[in-house]
């Protein structure tokens, strides 16, 4: 099997045993990226000449016993809106194009001293804003189960780049699903912990009360080992919570038997794609057979979490977005005489149409006069949806729902109609408004081999719960072993 | 929810942007589509719920007011666009 194909697990394995070293890791990832990524477009920086130097370093350090972590030499990509101290983080805007960051993100000080390799900084919709990755005003990543369509967004960059190999495994954010539906897409597994789980100290913000930093991984073991990795408290981001920290792989069990899985009907009403709806269909029964105890109830939530999602998010981006104003780091017009021209038009040429529209929603839903009528009232919808969410967890141990109601879209197709493309986020953007853990799996592909997903959402808390769901559902049905991306054109 | 254009311009003036003529009527109707979606959020039974402010529960978090020397100052300036020594350069404000 090619070094490319294994998971992080495997690669552990033939590191212990010395059957591969750090440098031929490393270097067959670079070796990869060279043949793929043309196709691909993952990459916004690619660090792939520092990777083989670092490899090198790394590999020493291990033979002198300095190093002892079981992550040391495991190379990763990283999104780009994650700071990364010495190295560009763009946020794939116009605006960021040249900002090198003076210093690494919280998850990134955790990589960085466990001896993990980055491989490059991972394409995205600008400033975290899109389902698709066409929103990237520097890239354009395409999904490498068919090089015609999208990777889903925003993490499309770090999705597409798992899928095609090119990364053992990525960091994304997920806001209102852009860890799990780019996941869904490109067939690989995508978990948004728990609100307050990861710390988002050097996250660029979009929306601080819903951001979340999450693994892309290969498979759901994967996930667990990343995930172990970058929770934590941290003083420097205040909403992380200090809790006990829990062994996520320990919490993979392989047996499901008497575990309660309620499927929402509401998830499952129009707009949800026929071939989406029968391989979901198929999970429910798999679960069945595996012992779990799946029950269909009401959780009539989803339309207004979507609404009320698109008005908190954008109020909080239209405020956190204006740190951007020419004067410290980013963009600056060549265009001014005064200072507010420096401010009015450094944003309205560094910011792409999508960033545009979103900060004029997020300041119209605040300004006065519409201020009960849209941004209260979303935030009573919160509570709403907190609420029916804990009822629902008096009942169930883990929610069972479609990722996104359709497959990977062609490029092109939905990029003019913001609310179409809004609406793609149907199935995801609940569980951010409550703060809930949610992991994407795939579950089968469909009649032209695009994959499917499948979302199990847990209490706050629970990644083990849905991480020993989702990892039990992937050893009965191998969808690795089963489907791979082939590139086609 | 109609949205006039001097409303848009008002929305894009607080909000620091630039909206060229031919663009106004484009993000004018988006607005209006997006806002007739978001409309959703008046129907629901929220009258006796409080507003959550954020996912957790713990709020104002207080801690030491400890000043703390950033180890990097010329890796926070070299981002200016514009610097003169240690300092981040704009027009002149004050005539």
């Amino acid at each position: 099997m090619e070094i490319t194909e294994l998971t992080v697990h495997e690669l552990q394995e033939k590191l212990k045993s010395k059957e591969l070293t750090v440098s031929e890791i490393t270097r067959a990832y670079v070796d990869r990226i060279n043949e793929k990524e043309s196709d691909v477009n993952a990459f916004i920086t690619l660090l792939t000449d520092e990777a083989i130097e670092k490899s090198k370093e790394i590999e020493e350090k291990i033979n002198n016993g300095e190093i002892n972590s079981e992550l040391a030499g495991i190379p990763i990509g990283i999104k780009d809106n994650i700071c990364t101290k010495g190295i560009k983080t763009t946020c794939a805007s116009k605006m960021l194009e040249n900002f090198v960051s003076p210093y690494d993100a919280t998850v990134m000080n955790k990589i960085n001293s466990e001896g993990m390799i980055n491989l490059g900084k991972l394409n995205m919709d600008e400033f975290a804003m899109g389902s698709s990755t066409e929103h990237s005003a520097i890239a354009k990543t395409r999904n490498p189960w068919n090089l015609n369509t999208v990777p889903g967004g925003s993490s499309g960059g770090s999705a597409a780049a798992v899928a095609a190999n090119m990364v053992p495994w990525a960091l994304g954010s997920d806001t209102g699903g852009s860890i799990r539906q780019p996941a869904s897409l490109c067939g690989v597994v995508g978990l948004k912990p728990t609100y307050g789980l990861v710390s988002r100290y050097g996250l660029v913000a979009f929306a601080s009360s819903l951001d979340q930093i999450g693994p892309i991984t290969k498979d759901v073991k994967d996930s667990a080992i990343l995930l172990n990795l970058l929770v934590g408290h941290d003083e420097k981001d205040t909403t992380s919570l200090d809790i006990p920290k829990q062994d996520y792989v320990a919490s993979l069990k392989n047996d499901v038997k008497g575990l309660k899985i309620g499927v929402p009907k509401e998830f499952f009403a129009e707009g949800l794609n026929e071939e989406v709806r029968k391989s979901l269909e198929k999970a429910i029964e798999k679960y069945k057979e595996l012992g779990a105890e799946v029950e269909e109830f009401s959780l009539d939530i989803a339309k207004y979490s979507l609404a009320a999602y698109y008005i908190i998010a954008c109020a909080e981006a239209s405020s956190n977005l204006g740190r951007f104003d020419g004067i410290r780091y980013g963009y600056r017009t060549p265009n001014y005489e005064t200072l507010e021209d420096i401010f009015v038009n450094s944003r309205s040429e560094g910011f792409g149409a999508e960033v545009k529209r979103r900060i004029i929603l997020g300041t119209y839903v605040l300004s006065s006069g519409y201020y009960d009528a849209y941004y209260k009232k979303a935030q009573q919808v919160r509570t709403l949806v907190k609420k029916e969410f804990n009822k629902a967890f008096e009942k169930y141990d883990v929610i069972l729902t479609p990722t996104s109601p359709i497959v990977a879209f062609e490029a092109g197709t939905k990029s003019n109609n913001p609310l179409e493309m809004y609406l793609a986020d149907i199935c995801t953007v609940s569980v951010n408004v409550a703060g809930l853990p949610g992991i994407s799996i795939p579950c089968g592909v469909n009649s032209e081999g695009m994959p499917i997903g499948m979302q199990l959402i847990g209490k706050r808390f629970e990644e083990g719960k849905i991480l020993n769901a989702a990892y039990t559902f992937e050893q009965a049905v191998k969808f690795r072993k089963n489907f791979k991306p082939n590139f086609k054109k | 929810m109609q949205v006039s254009r001097e409303e848009l311009l008002h929305i894009a003036k607080l909000s620091n942007l630039k909206i060229n003529d031919e663009e106004i009527d484009n993000y004018r109707l988006n607005l209006e589509e997006i806002l007739n979606f978001a409309d959703i959020v008046k129907n629901a039974n929220v009258d006796e719920l409080d507003e959550t402010i954020g996912a957790n529960d713990n709020f104002n978090v207080f801690r030491e007011d400890v000043l703390k020397e950033f180890e990097d100052r010329e890796a926070l300036l070299a981002n200016a666009p514009e610097r003169e020594r240690d300092m981040f350069k704009v027009p002149k404000v004050i005539q």
